[in-house]
Formats: C-alpha cells, sequence, structure tokens
C-alpha cells in the first residue's frame, strides 16, 4: 500500500501565486486566527499540548510543554524567536513553507502569540534564503495591511508586530541560545542553559524558540482541534502526533519535500516519496534527519524481545521498517532530527561521505568550546588521511577517540552533532575504514555518477 | 573617506530601529545594508555602524569575523556559491566546483581578474533536493550540469544592471526591487 501523502501543511504548495494573502484566504487561510481569537490563550496552548506536536526543529521537544515553561516577569515582555536557520546539512523543509505558504507561517506566529502573550516576534531566517526573506518580509506587511497585525489584530485588544531578521551566515546559529545572541547583534556564540530561554531568553526576556515548521503547524491544530490533528498520526499512542513535511536527499529518483503523517517509515520515504534508489542501485546507508543522526542500515534488525521495550512492536523487522518517531528514532540509536533523509547507495565511499561531513563541522564550529573547535578539525583530518590513503591503524583507534571525547563535554549541541554521526558511521563502517589504510578512495562527485 | 548610508537606505534602517528593543540589534541588518552599498566591509563601515548604533568598533569587528556572508574584502560584480555539502556531492559538487574553477580559470576563494566572478564554497543552502547547486548572487541555481553553467555564466557576463549584486543585502529586500 502507497504511503498518504495528505496535503494539509502543504495544500497551497501548488496553487498559483500560493503566497499572496489572497490566494491564502481564498482557500480558508486567516479562519484559525479567528477562531484563536474567540479563544482563552490558555485553551490554545491547551490545544498544542494535546496536539502532540513535537517541536520539528530537531530535537522532538513536546511544543505545548515548552509553551507551558514560559515564565512572565513583571515589567518584561515576553518574546516569540522564530528559528528558521534551517542550516543543518540535508534539511529543506522550512524553506518551501517560506517561499510558497509565508501566510500560514505569519498565522502560526500571530496565534502563538496570543497563546503566549507576544506582542514582538522575531523571525530569525538564514541570510542566504533571498526568496524566503522577501516573501516573509511580503506576507507580514500584507498581514499589516489588513489589521491581521498592528495596535488591534483584528480589532481586538492585542497588539502585534513580526519582525523578519535575516542572518548573515552560520551554521551555529540554528542553536537556540547562539540565535538569541545572534539577534541581539552578537556574535552567535551559544549561551551556557540554564537558564533556558524562556525563563532568560532574547533581551533579557523570557523567550520561547520554536523552529519555523512547528508554529507553521498551529493554524491547523486551532482549526482541526488538537485531539484530531495528532491522530493523524501513525504513532500518536507514542505522543508524537499529526503530519508533517519530510524532506529526502542524495541518491533516489524523487529528490524533494512531501507531507506524511508522523511515523511513516525510512523505507516507505525513500521508496514511495523519494522514488527508490536510482538507477535500480542497493542501499547502502541512510542518515534519517539532517547529518548529526547516525546512519541506519536496511541490514540491521529492531532487537527488542522484551515486551516493555518501546521498540518491542517492531522486533525483529528491520530499520527501515521501524516509523520515523521521536522516540523510535531514538531508541534505534539515532534521532530523527528535522525528518530529512540522506540516502545513499551502494557505489558510496562511506569514508568519502564521512570526510564530507566532518569538514562541515570543522568550518561551523563557533570555536567556544576546544574539545569542539579542535575536536571537529582534528576528525576532519584524520577522515582526509582516510580518503586519500595516507592513514594508519593508530589513526583509526585515534578517530575513535577523539570523537568519544566530545560527546558530552560542550556547551552546545554541535559538537554532540559531529561526533555521533561520525560514530555511527565507524561502528556499522569500521571495515571501510580499514580497507582505506594504505588505499585512497575511489574520486566520486560526478553529475552521471 | 567616511562612510554614510544614502538616504533611501538610511530610510531602511530608520523604519527598523523602534521594532528592536536594542539598538545593538541592527548590527547585522545595518552590516548588511551596509554591505550592499559599499560592496564589501571595510574600516569605515565599521566605524559607521559603531558610531550609528552606540556601541564599540570592536564588537562590529568580532561581528563581521563571524558570519560568512560579510565580505572584508571586495568582491566581483557576482559572486557564486557552491555548496560543497553532502547531498550536492553525492548529485555531482565536485564535478561543478572543478567545471566552474576551469571556465573562471580561479580557485575557490579567488576572484576573476577582470572582477566579474568571486567564487566560493558553501556549505548546505537548504536546496539539497536540487543539488549539485549554486547560488549566484541572491539567486539559486539547482540540478546544475556542466552545460546549464555556461549558460548561466554568460547570462550573468551580459547581466548590465548594477542593482543585482555579488554582495547583495536580504535587509529591506522590498525597498531594493534589484533582488528578485
Ligand atoms: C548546532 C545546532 C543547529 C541547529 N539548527 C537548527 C535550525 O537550523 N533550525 C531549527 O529549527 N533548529 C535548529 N536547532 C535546534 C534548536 O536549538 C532548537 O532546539 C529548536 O529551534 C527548537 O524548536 P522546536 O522545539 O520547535 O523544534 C539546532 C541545534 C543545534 C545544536
Ligand atoms: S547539501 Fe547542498 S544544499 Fe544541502
Amino acid at each position: 500500500m502507497p504511503v498518504e501523502n495528505p496535503r494539509i501543511l502543504t495544500k497551497n504548495y501548488g496553487t498559483p501565486q500560493s503566497w499572496t494573502i489572497d490566494a491564502y484566504e481564498r482557500s480558508g487561510g486567516y479562519s484559525a486566527l479567528r477562531k484563536a481569537l474567540t479563544m482563552e490563550p490558555a485553551k490554545l496552548v491547551e490545544e498544542v499540548k494535546a496536539a502532540n506536536l513535537r517541536g520539528r526543529g530537531g530535537a522532538g521537544f513536546p511544543a505545548g510543554m515548552k509553551w507551558g515553561f514560559l515564565k512572565p516577569v513583571p515589567g518584561k515582555p515576553n518574546y516569540i524567536a522564530v528559528n528558521a536557520d534551517e542550516g543543518e546539512p540535508g534539511t529543506i523543509k522550512d524553506r518551501t513553507l517560506m517561499e510558497l505558504d509565508p501566510h500560514r507561517c505569519v498565522e502560526g506566529f500571530i496565534i502563538a502569540a496570543l497563546a503566549l502573550d507576544v506582542h514582538s516576534v522575531y523571525c530569525y531566517i538564514r541570510g542566504e534564503l533571498v526568496l524566503a526573506i522577501r516573501r516573509m518580509e511580503e506576507a507580514v506587511r500584507e498581514a499589516r495591511r489588513k489589521g491581521y497585525l498592528g495596535d488591534k489584530v483584528l480589532g481586538k485588544d492585542f497588539k502585534l508586530d513580526i519582525v523578519i531578521h535575516a542572518g548573515a551566515g552560520a551554521y551555529i546559529c540554528g542553536e537556540e541560545t547562539s540565535l538569541l545572541n545572534s539577534l541581539e547583534g552578537l556574535r552567535g556564540e551559544p549561551r551556557l542553559k540554564p537558564p533556558f530561554p524562556a525563563v532568560v531568553g532574547a533581551f533579557g526576556a523570557p523567550t520561547i524558540v520554536n523552529n519555523l515548521e512547528t508554529l507553521a503547524t498551529v493554524p491547523t491544530i486551532i482549526e482541526m482541534g488538537g485531539d484530531n490533528f495528532s491522530k493523524l498520526s501513525r504513532l500518536h499512542d507514542m505522543k508524537d502526533g499529526g503530519v508533517r513535511l519530510y524532506g529526502v536527499s542524495g541518491h533516489v529518483n524523487r529528490p524533494g519535500v512531501y507531507e506524511a503523517p508522523v511515523g511513516i517509515t525510512l523505507r516507505e520515504l525513500i521508496e514511495d516519496l523519494g522514488g527508490g534508489v536510482r538507477k535500480g542501485r542497493k542501499l547502502k546507508a541512510v542518515i534519517p534527519g539532517g547529518s548529526s543522526t547516525p546512519v541506519l542500515r536496511e541490514q540491521d534488525l529492531v532487537n527488542a524481545p522484551d515486551p516493555k521495550h518501546p521498540l518491542h512492536r517492531w522486533h525483529g523487522k528491520s530499520h527501515l521498517d521501524v516509523p520515523m518517531g521521536v522516540d523510535t528514532m531514538r531508541g534505534l540509536g539515532t534521532m530523527l532530527g528535522t525528518c530529512c533523509a540522506i540516502v545513499m547507495d551502494d557505489t558510496t565511499s562511506m569514508v568519502r561521505a564521512a570526510e564530507n561531513l566532518m569538514l562541515f563541522y570543522a568550518h561551523e564550529s563557533c570555536g567556544q568550546c576546544t574539545p569542539c573547535r579542535e575536536g571537529c578539525a582534528w576528525m576532519a583530518r584524520l577522515c582526509t588521511k582516510f580518503a586519500n590513503g595516507t592513514a594508519t591503524r593508530q589513526d583509526l583507534d585515534t578517530l575513535l577517540d577523539v570523537a568519544n571525547n566530545i560527546m558530552g563535554n560542550t556547551i552546545c549541541a554541535l559538537g554532540d552533532g559531529a561526533a555521533m554521526p561520525m560514530l555511527g558511521i565507524l561502528k556499522l563502517f569500521r571495515h571501510e575504514f580499514e580497507a582505506a589504510i594504505g588505499h585512497e578512495q575511489p574520486s566520486w562527485g560526478g553529475v552521471n555518477a | 573617506m567616511a562612510f554614510e548610508l544614502t538616504p533611501d537606505r538610511k530610510a531602511i534602517l530608520d523604519e527598523l530601529l523602534p521594532r528592536y528593543p536594542t539598538k545593538q540589534a541592527l548590527t547585522i541588518p545595518l552590516l548588511h545594508i551596509c554591505q550592499e552599498q559599499n560592496g564589501h566591509i571595510n574600516e569605515d563601515v565599521i566605524a559607521y555602524v559603531a558610531k550609528t548604533l552606540g556601541i564599540s568598533t570592536a564588537d562590529v569587528q568580532g561581528v563581521v569575523t563571524f558570519y560568512t556572508l560579510f565580505m572584508q574584502k571586495k568582491v566581483g560584480r557576482n559572486v557564486i556559491w557552491v555548496c560543497r555539502t553532502l547531498s550536492c556531492e553525492l548529485a555531482g559538487a565536485r564535478e561543478i566546483t572543478h567545471c566552474l574553477e576551469k571556465k573562471l580559470g580561479v580557485h575557490c576563494g579567488e576572484t576573476t581578474k577582470d572582477g566579474e566572478f568571486t567564487l566560493l564554497k558553501a556549505e548546505c543552502l537548504a536546496a539539497c533536493a536540487g543539488g549539485p547547486m549554486i547560488q549566484l548572487n541572491d539567486r539559486y541555481y539547482e540540478n546544475l550540469t556542466p552545460e546549464k553553467l555556461d549558460e548561466i555564466l554568460d547570462e550573468a557576463r551580459k547581466r548590465r544592471d548594477d542593482k543585482v549584486k555579488g554582495a547583495f543585502s536580504p535587509v529591506g529586500i522590498l525597498a531594493n526591487p534589484g533582488s528578485k
């Protein structure tokens, strides 16, 4: 049975001029906001809780619970900082929302602002995403002209401004506290937590940082009701609700962004949505949710004989046949991350793939913590040695050692995000690194390879 | 010579200022606006930003050196960012990079002698499903082949308007209709 491909978040993607307010209103846009204006803020938070909406930015934290942590301080405003930094390699989903349905994003921000008593929303968008910034900026202006924003949101005594804030090129600014520093006009170096942003966030005030897709989902939740939304998921019983955007890139026939219920399998993502591995080749490995999530292989089977194990239902099945959820992927020793998979066929050198990723982290480490700054660069250098055939057996031990010594020893999760995929590749493909000792890896990267 | 923003660009800043609780928050937006006017960030721009926002030049310098979109030296009329990260590499980014280097006669990180192109490596630009890809000034070009590159480069060479810039600004892009 082919996987369901609902058109809820993406319902406007095919509409001509889908980014204009006219097109959005014609398809029923801003009716969720009208409904939200009749509801108590606490009720809005409740609906998001009932929706089992897990954050779409990577960590999968329950959005309703996060909203519950906001700690207003007398005399200080509350803020929302929208994370549209979309920098995790492989991740391509927030860009489509901003380019094709910016008003859905704006409507989501307004409802969230009502729920959290926020009067300024800062939407931090990667500086490179010029079209997305343009469409979002235009959407904010249109919404203001129509009275959805401004001194009185649709006539209600509620003032709201949305500021589109462009970043300037730095992966680390997707990390929430680094994003806040960057928003304040500082270098994008992460802050120590606690205090968490919900207590001390932007400009010293309580701030909710949410991924853009997380908030763009809110209008649907208010429209259909939290529980109904949650039940669209195949993992509703695991408190992982609704529908979400999936991405697939690399060696597949139809790379792209697709909407599907939470909890489809990697096999469905690759075969049904991605059109299968290109040229009928065999799958070698798949990175499930952005480059920081450890790779999975088809031949590895779930080992959960204990009926109490969260993955017991899938005992004996291939890792590719486990539903993609925040907790299921964690159970497999990887992460759901941004839900955007990178597919590699059997022609791929895992040594070169590792080198590519480690060069990314070496370049993007902000340099604040020694284990990450030195460790990422060291891992990259070692991977390069393996790729060009100059590595020794000792280098393999060193590589493992360096990766293990980054884990848990840094202020933010970038270091872990580099070490985890490195350790994951070494665990499943150690033989490729051993075989690379004294042998240069074949070159790759041709458009027709 | 001291740097000053033109009045139309200053207007973008003036519209943004009251929307933030601090002036310092405008550091990145203002640097973008200045860079679009000046082509790159130099000491004069840094001094102007520091003075305008009431912060130290060291603060501004720290920001300029942290972010890849701020150019600390002059760049070409066109800037090409070629994505090198995994999804693009799996789809052929190395070949595209070599091709660009050959066609332009420069390595990544360099500017052609005629000042037409600066070629730079980029990390994942959130267009992985369209790899291999480049960003040329403020626009993305996806699913590239060596043949498509020829067309794109030709078109960029022929382009005569100066609204589109290698040093584009993502701030105030509605005020500046050049960026599509
Ligand atoms: C190095 C690093 C980069 C990140 N990049 C992003 C990003 O580009 N976009 C995003 O939404 N979250 C990113 N995150 C996750 C954020 O820190 C944060 O968890 C998220 O924005 C919270 O939103 P959510 O709860 O709605 O998912 C990143 C985290 C780390 C450690
Ligand atoms: S890997 Fe090139 S755009 Fe993501």
